[in-house]
């Protein structure tokens, strides 16, 4: 092995390199939220824009931008929940539980990352074999010719729709925790801006969870785009 | 005052251990919590029972021996202060108190409340020290070192190594003590020639000893009875990451 392959194994294996790793490809997961949740709000603007942006997408560097995109993605979501499954695992395996126990000052989020993680990993899934894949064949059949209207069934389906819900307000708990935590992680903080961090982190997840809900209760339940 | 007391006893390092429950009658409010301690064992011993073993030494909060998590809290519910500092008056008459040791694998029990916290001495012998003949202390301000400088470095070696920071964290985290001993000499002209050697040796002994990753939830800042910062948690993942980026070029 050279120098840097002992290297690279030795930070996986490292408690911090591993936090790394989960800081990094989380900021990833965070601008890319950012750039889709804009991209979908073009929905509201109408059929011709959302479909126009569809198009650019997807012809963007001769279709290659949406696969260097995916494969980033992919790459960055397979590392991020190998990391964080094994440190949980090697957290638990650490401590020994109180018979008493208590908790000083420690969110609720902080403390249900695995579980708001893992149903993110299963919508993530589900998400795309729902519109990327297109495992239903009339949804395939409209997302060739209309996006738009691919976007209007999919979530007049209210299944689809309430556990998109579900699964968002997790990935706002998830938020509200991992986007301050990664600076931490970065060591990109201080006790200065700590605190301005947190604040910034828990309106990010907000913003995220109401801007992509708004897609799916508007269709099921204000019969847009009827 | 009179209370129960719920106490963690182990007769011994592969025994199992159980909650058993103690009247604590007639403690005066004025009783430290480990004088409290010392009236119950004086009744047990009068008993013919065996006491309940805890560890301390210097009761004035500055050795980092005493320990016990009291009420799910390490070192109490009370802020920046040691079990030996805690005093009765802060609890109520007719309060059940929780009594358990500090809870982590990499810091097993050796009897009743008693816990080996020999893996800190393991990771302060693998860098947390300077390879320098020490003589006798140089004259002040022979070295100059920034005002900020020499307060951070300050506040961290105010850490008394007592694992509170691991016995609250919910993962059983050594990132605090860890960063703290680091960062102290990280801080000063002193430590740079060993800086990167020291933070690759003390995170490696860290991780070997077993002791869990940090998750960011702050809980060992909270319990710390010297309120060390988690900034030094920041600052030993940055030269962690700057550490083995220069260990993999180099
Ligand atoms: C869009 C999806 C996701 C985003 C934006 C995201 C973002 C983040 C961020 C920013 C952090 C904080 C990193 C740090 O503490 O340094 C984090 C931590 C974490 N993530 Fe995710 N994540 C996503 C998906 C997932 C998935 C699918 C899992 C499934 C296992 C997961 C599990 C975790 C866990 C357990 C942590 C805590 C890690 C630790 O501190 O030990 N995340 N995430
Ligand atoms: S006995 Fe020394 S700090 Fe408590």
């Amino acid at each position: 092995m050279t120098t840097l392959t002992r290297s690279l194994c030795a930070f996986w294996n490292s408690s911090i390199g591993k936090k790394i790793v989960v800081a990094v490809t989380g900021l990833i997961f965070i601008a890319f939220l950012a750039g889709h949740l804009i991209g979908n709000l073009l929905v509201f603007v109408g059929q011709e824009a959302f479909n126009e942006y569809a198009h650019w997408l997807h012809h963007l560097g001769h279709g290659g931008a949406i696969w260097a995109a995916r494969i980033v993605l992919l790459g960055s979501l397979v590392l991020h929940v190998v990391a964080t499954v094994s440190l949980t695992r090697a957290n638990r395996a650490a401590r020994p539980s109180y018979a008493k126990e208590d908790t000083i000052q420690a969110s609720r989020s902080s403390r249900v990352m695995i579980w708001s993680g893992l149903t993110v990993l299963a919508f993530i899934i589900f998400h795309i074999l729902h519109y990327t894949v297109r495992v239903d064949s009339q949804l395939a059949e409209l997302g060739k010719e209309d996006p738009w209207k691919m976007v209007i069934v999919g979530f007049q389906n209210p299944a689809a729709s309430i556990f998109y819900v579900i699964a968002m307000v997790l990935l706002c708990s998830h938020l509200a925790h991992g986007f301050s935590s990664a600076f931490q992680t970065l060591g990109l903080n201080s006790s200065k801006t700590r605190p301005t961090l947190q604040l910034i982190g828990k309106a990010y997840a907000v913003l995220i969870c109401l801007g992509f809900i708004s897609i799916p209760i508007s269709i099921l339940f204000f019969g847009y785009g009827n | 005052m009179n209370l129960t007391l719920k106490v963690w006893r182990q007769a011994g390092p592969n025994a199992d251990g159980h909650i058993e429950t103690y009247p604590a009658k007639d403690i005066p409010a004025s009783a430290s919590f480990l004088e409290m301690l010392d009236i119950v064992n004086e009744g047990l011993i009068e008993q013919g029972e065996e006491p309940i073993h805890f560890d301390h030494d210097c009761r004035e909060g500055i050795c980092g021996m005493c320990s016990l998590t009291i009420n799910g809290v390490p070192h109490g519910d009370e802020r920046a202060i040691t079990t030996c500092q805690l005093h009765m008056r802060h609890f109520n008459d007719g309060d059940t108190i929780w009594i358990e040791p500090f809870r982590a694998n990499s810091f097993p029990v050796l009897k009743d409340l008693v816990v080996d916290r020999t893996a800190f001495d393991r990771i302060i012998a693998s860098g947390g020290y300077i390879d320098v003949r020490t003589g006798s202390a140089p004259d002040a301000n022979s070295v100059p070192i920034d005002k900020k400088d020499a307060d951070e470095a300050f506040e961290a070696a105010a850490c008394i190594g007592c694992g509170a920071c691991v016995a609250a964290c919910k993962n059983a985290s050594a990132m605090l003590f860890v960063s703290a001993k680091a960062a102290h000499l990280n801080k000063l002209p002193q430590g740079q020639p060993e800086k990167d050697k020291r933070v690759l040796a003390m995170v490696r002994t860290m991780d070997g000893e077993g002791f869990g990753n940090c998750t960011n939830q702050y809980e060992c800042e909270a319990a710390c009875p010297k309120e060390i910062s988690v900034d030094n948690i920041a600052k030993l993942n940055r030269d962690y990451l700057a550490a083995v980026a220069r260990e993999a070029t180099v």
